[in-house]
């Protein structure tokens, strides 16, 4: 479990997050949300101790990030998992280079476990008949794939996504976010996306943090969101035809 | 300001650069990558110039003795000198930051730009470590290819002089051999060291701590190429000053 307590972060004198509190669950898929600029990537970054904080604290399960050394620290972040907007795959690596990786960094292992290790994760994302191709030989929604067996290989405790479904179809971007949620309750992660996306709000929106101008203007499930009168998180929900039409179908139905 | 700042970050990156060190079985193979990216990778470009520097130099010290007052081995000792003291790892020095200094400059700011190196910072490596340590070590090699570019420079005057009618082989080996000094030998290994640390460090602060896109990475190429080649001829003259002044 992850708790957030007050944090804020500027940078000189743009204040990008204002007093943000929230939690987040062990097993469970939460998601931030909000528009383009509404700080959710810098919030993801502090989260991941990428940023420093100005003033607040992020606690891990019984660690606060901020009291602890550097070296704890990099232990701490051994077991988060990260999947990057972009994948972040290292380009001079093949697809099983990139998922060894962390393996080979942090663990004894020998290779036949190691590869064995790998070869599990990849059965897990679908992908294992491209274990020797590079990152650049591979669709979007296989370098997703890649990052996210790259993130999971070590059992982490934290999963961290930053729109993973952007730049993909609809199709692949649904069967990334369920791959995720699945992850998440089989290894009892405690998985944190940062989207701004509805159709992951709908699929695997457990918990919704909804930040508008770095501050946390709403918090609740996927069911409650349609139920919600705050106006910023309906004119976002409801920014497109699609959703308004939505909304009015679960509106005549209640009635 | 600005740029004491940028001295201050700099200081802190090498502090950082030996901190956690990556597992050895890990850091051996990136050495070896390194020191066939930098050091076998640059062979060609650096005995290509050297031979034409040292010929260029020979030519221009002979035409430039009229006296029949001096003689002839004068050609092949300035042509020793001037290779061993300055051209060989000094004008060297300057086209491996432009060489070397751009790609380590580029392929780190590319792994920034697409945030390779958030994704090992967030798996708990200790990126600085990870990318620039193996480039501090491969370029320890350096003085082998100074030592090469001396021999080649050398090798370039004593073909220009003689092929060029302006020295016999015999004045020209005489001329390398009289009045050696062999500290000038370890004044410049010194230099050359001193200046395969610049080459590995100014480039990679460049790159690690660039921000934006892929116009900035050829930015931060650029900056990075004016900036060691700055610190090089600084760090020449203090160094000179200090070893023979």
């Amino acid at each position: 479990m992850i708790t957030v307590d007050n944090i804020h972060k500027a940078f000189d004198d743009n204040k990008i997050l204002k007093g943000i509190s929230t939690t987040f669950e062990k097993g469970k898929t939460s998601l931030i949300i909000g528009q383009s600029g509404s700080g959710k990537t810098v919030f993801l970054k502090c989260l991941l101790g990428l940023f420093k904080l100005d003033q607040g604290s992020i606690d891990y399960g019984g660690d606060n990030y901020a009291y602890l050394t550097i070296k704890d620290q990099r232990k701490l972040r051994e077991q988060m998992g990260m999947v990057f907007q972009g994948s972040a795959l290292f380009d001079s690596m093949s697809v099983e280079d990139n998922v060894r990786f962390p393996l080979d960094m942090f663990t004894n292992q020998s290779l036949s476990e190691k590869e064995a290790r790998v070869n599990q994760v990849l059965k897990r994302v679908n992908l294992l008949n491209a274990e020797e191709k590079f990152p650049s030989e591979i669709s979007g929604g296989m370098q997703k794939r890649v990052a996210i067996a790259r993130a999971i290989v070590m059992n982490p405790k934290y999963l961290f996504c930053d729109e993973p479904n952007s730049g993909l179809d609809p199709r692949t971007a649904i069967l990334i976010d369920n791959l995720i949620k699945e992850i998440t309750e089989e290894y009892q992660m405690t998985t944190v996306i940062n989207t701004h996306d509805m159709n992951s709000v709908m699929e695997i929106g457990e918990k919704i943090v909804f930040l508008k101008e770095g501050c946390k203007a709403w918090e609740g499930t996927k069911n409650e969101i349609f139920k919600t009168d705050n106006q910023a998180v309906t004119d976002f929900v409801y920014s497109s035809e699609l959703f308004k039409r939505v909304r009015k179908m679960y509106i005549e139905d209640k009635a | 300001m600005t740029h004491i700042a940028a001295i201050g970050q700099y200081l802190i990156m090498i502090k950082e650069v030996f901190k956690k060190p990556t597992k050895w079985k890990m850091m051996r193979g990136l050495i070896l990558k390194e020191i066939d990216q930098l050091i076998y990778g640059s062979m060609g470009i650096v005995i290509f110039v050297s031979f034409f520097i040292g010929g260029v130099v020979t030519i221009q010290t002979a035409l430039n003795l009229n006296s029949p007052l001096i003689p002839k081995n004068l050609i092949g000792f300035a042509a020793r000198q001037s290779v061993i003291l300055e051209f060989a790892p000094t004008f060297t020095s300057i086209i491996m930051a432009g060489k070397v200094g751009s790609f380590i400059t580029s392929s780190i700011g590319s792994m920034r730009v697409t945030e390779q190196i958030d994704a090992l910072e967030v798996m708990g490596v200790n990126s600085l470590n990870y990318l620039v340590f193996p480039k501090i070590i491969a370029l320890l090699m350096y003085p082998f290819v100074i030592a090469i570019a001396m021999y080649t420079g050398i090798f370039g005057g004593f073909l220009a002089g003689v092929l060029g009618g302006f020295s016999t082989a015999g004045d020209f080996i005489e001329g390398l051999r009289i009045d050696f000094e062999p500290f000038h030998i370890t004044y410049a290994f010194i230099k050359t060291i001193v200046f395969a640390f610049v080459i590995a460090t100014i480039p990679s602060y460049h790159g690690y701590y660039m921000k934006g896109g892929a116009l900035e990475v050829g930015k931060a190429s650029t900056t990075a190429f004016v900036w060691t080649a700055v610190v090089i001829i600084i760090v020449n003259y203090i160094l000179t000053q200090l070893l023979l002044g």
